[in-house]
C-alpha cells in the first residue's frame, strides 16, 4: 500500500522503470523462455549430430549413396565382397507400413463413425476407455504376444515358418488402430450437426449421410488420422523385429521373412564396432527413419493446412 | 420493455440546463480520452473517440452489442492487450501521463485502476483469501492490517454483515450476486483511483442488481467509476454521465439527464426509445 | 427400400467393427494375465535374474524401470511444465512460435528407436559414459517433453479466461497470476497427462536399449549411497528396465523359461500401466471435484 502513503508522481508510479518493475515476472518469462530454448535446441541437437553420423558412411567410408538406397545386396560382414544395399529394408518398412495402414484404416474409420454416429453414449463410456488402454499396452507386449501366438499360428497354417511380413503386418495394425482410431474420432465428433440434420432432413439415410456427407467433409482429417498411424508403424522397432524374421532378402510374399530399417538397426547397432563401416551404415539408417518421420509431419501439416473445418 | 414510460417530461427551463451543464464541467477530469481508436486486426473496433471522464461520478456506456464500448473500458486499464492481435492509437490522459504509451508499467496502472467483469469471478479460495490475493503479492504480510483492510473492503462493498462469520468459507458458496460484491470488495482493497465495471449486473437477478446499483451509487463518493450497461433504466438511475455507443463511434456524450431527456442526435433518441438494439 | 438395407448392413459392419476392438481388448488382457499373474508370485517380484538357468525373477528390473521413470520425471515434468507455461501464456504469435511448434512436433514424432540412437551417440559414445541409468533417462527426456508441453498447455487454454483476467486486473504480474491462479487451476489436469505419459514411459523398451543398456550389476539394496558402483540408487550405472527384459530374454533365449519370466513380467508391465491409467482418472476427477467445490 506504499502507494497511499508516500504518494509519489505519475511518472515514477506508472512509467515502467527500473524501480517500480516486478521482478517476478522477469525471472518467471526468463525461466520458461528458457524452457523453450531447450526444446528447440534438443530438436536441432537430434538433427545435427543424427545427420553428421549417419552421413559418415558417404563422406568417411565413401559408399554410394544411390547404391546404398537402391541396392538389394546387404552383405556387411563380406569382407572383400562386403556391400551395403538398404533397398530390402526400405522395401520391407513400407511394405509393413503401408500393409498395417490398409487394414487399420477401414477399422479405425469404421470404430470412429461407431463412436461419433452410431452409439455415441457406448461409444463414450466403453469404447474409448477400451482405446486408451490398447494404447496404452507397451510394445513389447504386442511383440511378445505376437511372437508367442500369432507367429505359431501362422506357422501351423499358412506357408512359411510363421516368421514374416504378414506377421509384421498383423502387430503393427493392432499397435496403429487406436491411434487411428483416436484422431479419426475427434475428426468426426468436430463436425458440425448442422450437416448431419441438413442431410437427414433431405431423406437421406444414416450411411448415405455418412458416406455422402460426414466422409467428405472429415477427410482431411481422417487422412491425418492415417497418416499418423503410418507414422507410428513406420518408427516402431520391437514389435516388429520380434515377429518379422529379420533377414536380408526382399520377401517374395507375405509369407516369407523380412526385415525393416527399424528392426536391422536394432538388431545391430549394439553388436558392430562403433566407427566401423558397418555400424556407420547402420546410423545411415537412423538418419533416413529420422528424415522420413519428418516427411511424415510435412504430410500431417500440408493435409491440416487443407482442413474445411 | 418500454424505455419510453421512465422518461421525464421535458419541461426544464434553459436556465436549469445551462446550470446543469456548469456544474458538471466544474468537474475535475480523471480520464481525458482524445481520438482513441482500437483494432482488432484490421477491424476498427472504437473510432476516434474523445471523452473527458470526471472524477467522481459514475459515467454510463451504453449502446447495442459489438459497439465497442466493452473494447473501449477495456482499454482503460490495458486489458486489451491480452488480445494479441488488438491494437490501440490516440491517447488516454491519465494523471498527466498517456497510458497507452508503450512503457507504462501495466500492472502498476491495474492497480490503480480495478476492473470487475460481467461475470463475478472470484477465485477458488476464501472469501478471506480473495481479498488478500493481491494484497500479499504487494507484500502486505501483516496479519493485523490484512484483516483490517478485509473488512473495510467488504464493509465499502456492502458485503461485511452476510459474511463476516464465514470468511474462511470457499468464495464459490456465495451467491451470484454476493460473488460480484466480493469482486468488488477485492477490487477495493487495492486502494483504485478509478473502477470500471463491464456490465457487472447483467448476469445477476433483479435484488442483486438493484443492491449492485445502490452500492455504486455509494461508492461514487471515493471513486471515480466507469460503468458498461446494457440495462438502460439502469444508466439512467446511476450514472452522472452517459456515452452512446453505436458502431465504434461515440454518437453522444453528456449529462445523463440530458441524455435520457433531449438527447442531440436522433441516433440516441432511437435507441433509448428502444427502436433498435 | 434398397438404401434402407445398405444402411441396416452398414451400421451392421460397425457394430462388427465395435465388437472386434473390444474382443481384441479383452483377449489380450485375457492372454496376459491368464499366463502372467500364476508367475507373479512373491518370490518373482523379490528375486533377481538369472542369466542361464530357469527360476530368475524381476528384482532389478522393476527397481530400474521405476527408478528411471522417477528420474525421468523429474527432469521431464519442469521442463515440460515451463514449455507448455511458454507456449500457452508467452508465446506471441508469429515465426518462432510456429517454429518452436514445429520443434514439437518433431520431438513428438520421432520413433523411439532414433531417441535411442541419439541418446546412444550422445550419453553414451560422445559423453563416454558408457550405458546409464541417466543416459537412459535424458533419451526418454527427449520424447516425453513434447508430451508434457502439450499436456500443460492444454490443461492452462481451459482454465477460464475470468479466472486470469480477475487477477490481472488486480494489478498482479502475469507470472503470479500463472503460479498463484492458472497452475492451480491447470493441476488436475497436467497431473493426469503426467501419469499417463508416466505409463508410457514404464513400457518403452526401444529408447532404452543402447542408453540404460541391456545388464545390471549385482545390486545391494542396504548401500544407499548413490556414487558406489553396486548401489541401486547410482544413476552412473547399466540398468535393464522391464520392457527391455522382456524384449532381450525372448531375442536372447538363453534362459530354458523364457515364457514364463515373459509372460509374468508382461503382466507385470500391463498391470502397471493398468494401475497408472485408472489413477490418473481417479485423482483426475477427484481433484476436479475438490476444485470445484472450493476449499
Amino acid at each position: 500500500m506504499a502507494k497511499a502513503s508516500v504518494s509519489p508522481s505519475a511518472e515514477e508510479r506508472l512509467i515502467l522503470t527500473k524501480k517500480n518493475r516486478r521482478w517476478d515476472e522477469v525471472r518467471g518469462r526468463s525461466l520458461v523462455t528458457i524452457c523453450a530454448v531447450i526444446m528447440i535446441a534438443a530438436t536441432i541437437a537430434v538433427t545435427v549430430f543424427l545427420a553428421q553420423k549417419g552421413l559418415q558412411s558417404f563422406t568417411v567410408n565413401n559408399i554410394n549413396p544411390i547404391a546404398y538406397l537402391t541396392s538389394a545386396n546387404w552383405n556387411p560382414t563380406g569382407g572383400e565382397n562386403a556391400s551395403f544395399g538398404i533397398f530390402p529394408f526400405i522395401f520391407g518398412s513400407l511394405a509393413v507400413t503401408f500393409l498395417s495402414a490398409l487394414i487399420a484404416a477401414p477399422l479405425g474409420i469404421g470404430a470412429a463413425i461407431f463412436m461419433s454416429e452410431i452409439a455415441p453414449k457406448f461409444g463414450k463410456k466403453v469404447l474409448q476407455p477400451v482405446i486408451e488402454l490398447l494404447v496404452g499396452i507397451p510394445s513389447v507386449v504386442y511383440g511378445f504376444i505376437g511372437l508367442v501366438v500369432l507367429v505359431p499360428l501362422l506357422r501351423d497354417n499358412f506357408p512359411g515358418i510363421g516368421f514374416s511380413l504378414f506377421a509384421g503386418v498383423i502387430v503393427l495394425t493392432v499397435m496403429i488402430l487406436p491411434t487411428v482410431t483416436t484422431i479419426a474420432t475427434d475428426a468426426m465428433r468436430s463436425l458440425p450437426n448442422s450437416l448431419r440434420q441438413g442431410s437427414l432432413a433431405l431423406g437421406a439415410t444414416r450411411w448415405q449421410t455418412i458416406r455422402k456427407v460426414l466422409i467428405p467433409a472429415a477427410l482431411p482429417s481422417l487422412l491425418t488420422a492415417i497418416v499418423l498411424g503410418m507414422a507410428r508403424a513406420f518408427g516402431e522397432a520391437l514389435a516388429v523385429q520380434m515377429v518379422i524374421g529379420n533377414t536380408r532378402d526382399i520377401p517374395g510374399s507375405i509369407f516369407d521373412t523380412a526385415g525393416t530399417l527399424t528392426t536391422i538397426v536394432t538388431l545391430n547397432i549394439g553388436h558392430t564396432t562403433y566407427g566401423s563401416i558397418e555400424n556407420n551404415t547402420l546410423w545411415s539408417m537412423g538418419l533416413i527413419l529420422l528424415i522420413i518421420s519428418f516427411l511424415f509431419i510435412f504430410v500431417v501439416r500440408y493435409l491440416s493446412g487443407r482442413r474445411k473445418i | 420493455m418500454n424505455y419510453t414510460a421512465d422518461k421525464p417530461t421535458e419541461t426544464r427551463t434553459e436556465d436549469e440546463l445551462a446550470a446543469s451543464i456548469t456544474r458538471a464541467s466544474k468537474k475535475e477530469v480523471v480520464l481525458d480520452v482524445k481520438d482513441l481508436s482500437i483494432f482488432y486486426g484490421n477491424n476498427e473496433a472504437v473510432k476516434r473517440a474523445n471523452m473527458g471522464i470526471e472524477k467522481n461520478a459514475v459515467t454510463a456506456l451504453i449502446g447495442p452489442s459489438g459497439c465497442g464500448k466493452s473494447t473501449f473500458i477495456r482499454s482503460i486499464n490495458r486489458m486489451n492487450d491480452l488480445i494479441p492481435s488488438s491494437r490501440a492509437e490516440g491517447e488516454i490522459i491519465y494523471d498527466g501521463i498517456n497510458i497507452l504509451r508503450n512503457d507504462i508499467n501495466v500492472v502498476a496502472l491495474r492497480s490503480e485502476i480495478g476492473m470487475v467483469f460481467q461475470k463475478p469471478n472470484p477465485f477458488p479460495k476464501s472469501i478471506y483469501n480473495n481479498i488478500t490475493h493481491a494484497l500479499k503479492y504487494n507484500g502486505q504480510k501483516n496479519k493485523k492490517v490484512l484483516d483490517e483492510i478485509v473488512e473495510e473492503s467488504l464493509r465499502k462493498a456492502a458485503l461485511w454483515d452476510e459474511v463476516k462469520d464465514r470468511l474462511h468459507q470457499s468464495a464459490l458458496s456465495l451467491s451470484g450476486g454476493q460473488q460480484q460484491r466480493l469482486c468488488i470488495a477485492r477490487t477495493l482493497a487495492m486502494e483504485p483511483q478509478i473502477l470500471l465495471l463491464d456490465e457487472p449486473a447483467s448476469a445477476l437477478d433483479p435484488v442483486s442488481n438493484s443492491k449492485i446499483e445502490e452500492l455504486i451509487l455509494q461508492l461514487k463518493e471515493d471513486y471515480s467509476i466507469v460503468i458498461v450497461t446494457h440495462n438502460m433504466s439502469q444508466a439512467s438511475r446511476v450514472s452522472d454521465k452517459t456515452a452512446f455507443f453505436l458502431n465504434g463511434d461515440v454518437v453522444e456524450y453528456d449529462d445523463t439527464k440530458k441524455i435520457f431527456t433531449n438527447p442531440s442526435e436522433t441516433k440516441t433518441e432511437e435507441y433509448i426509445s428502444g427502436r433498435f438494439g | 427400400m434398397n438404401s434402407r438395407i445398405t444402411d441396416r448392413i452398414a451400421t451392421g459392419v460397425f457394430y462388427t467393427i465395435a465388437a472386434i476392438m473390444v474382443a481384441l481388448l479383452l483377449y489380450l488382457f485375457y492372454f496376459i494375465l491368464s499366463n502372467g499373474l500364476p508367475q507373479v508370485t512373491w518370490d518373482f517380484l523379490t528375486s533377481p535374474s538369472s542369466s542361464y538357468q530357469a527360476g530368475g525373477g524381476i528384482r532389478d528390473q522393476l527397481f530400474n524401470s521405476l527408478y528411471i521413470l522417477f528420474i525421468t520425471m523429474i527432469i521431464t515434468v519442469p521442463l515440460g511444465v515451463c514449455g507448455g507455461i511458454y507456449m500457452a501464456e508467452y508465446a506471441k504469435p508469429g515465426k518462432i512460435t510456429n517454429f518452436i511448434r514445429t520443434c514439437i512436433e518433431m520431438l513428438a514424432s520421432l520413433p523411439s528407436i532414433v531417441v535411442g540412437l541419439f541418446g546412444l551417440l550422445i550419453f553414451v559414445n560422445i559423453t563416454g559414459w558408457g550405458y546409464t541409468i541417466i543416459g537412459g533417462a535424458l533419451a526418454l527426456t527427449i520424447f516425453n517433453i513434447p508430451v508434457m508441453v502439450r499436456v500443460t498447455e492444454d490443461a492452462i487454454r481451459s482454465v477460464p479466461k475470468e479466472q486470469k483476467e480477475a487477477s490481472l486486473a488486480l494489478g498482479i504480474t502475469r507470472w503470479h497470476t500463472i503460479k498463484t491462479v492458472i497452475l492451480p487451476y491447470a493441476f488436475p489436469g497436467i497431473l493426469t497427462g503426467a501419469i499417463l505419459a508416466s505409463g508410457r514411459v514404464f513400457g518403452e523398451a526401444a529408447a532404452l536399449l543402447y542408453t540404460a543398456g541391456l545388464s545390471t550389476p549385482t545390486l545391494d539394496y542396504g548401500n544407499w549411497n548413490p556414487f558406489a558402483e553396486n548401489s541401486p540408487l547410482n544413476i552412473f550405472r547399466p540398468a535393464e528396465t522391464l520392457a527391455v527384459h522382456i524384449w532381450s530374454v525372448n531375442t536372447q533365449g538363453l534362459i530354458p523359461d523364457v515364457r514364463e519370466v515373459a509372460n509374468g513380467a508382461s503382466a507385470v508391465l500391463v498391470i502397471a500401466v493398468l494401475v497408472f491409467n485408472l489413477l490418473a482418472r481417479w485423482l483426475g476427477s477427484v481433484i476436479h471435484k475438490k476444485l470445484t467445490a472450493g476449499k
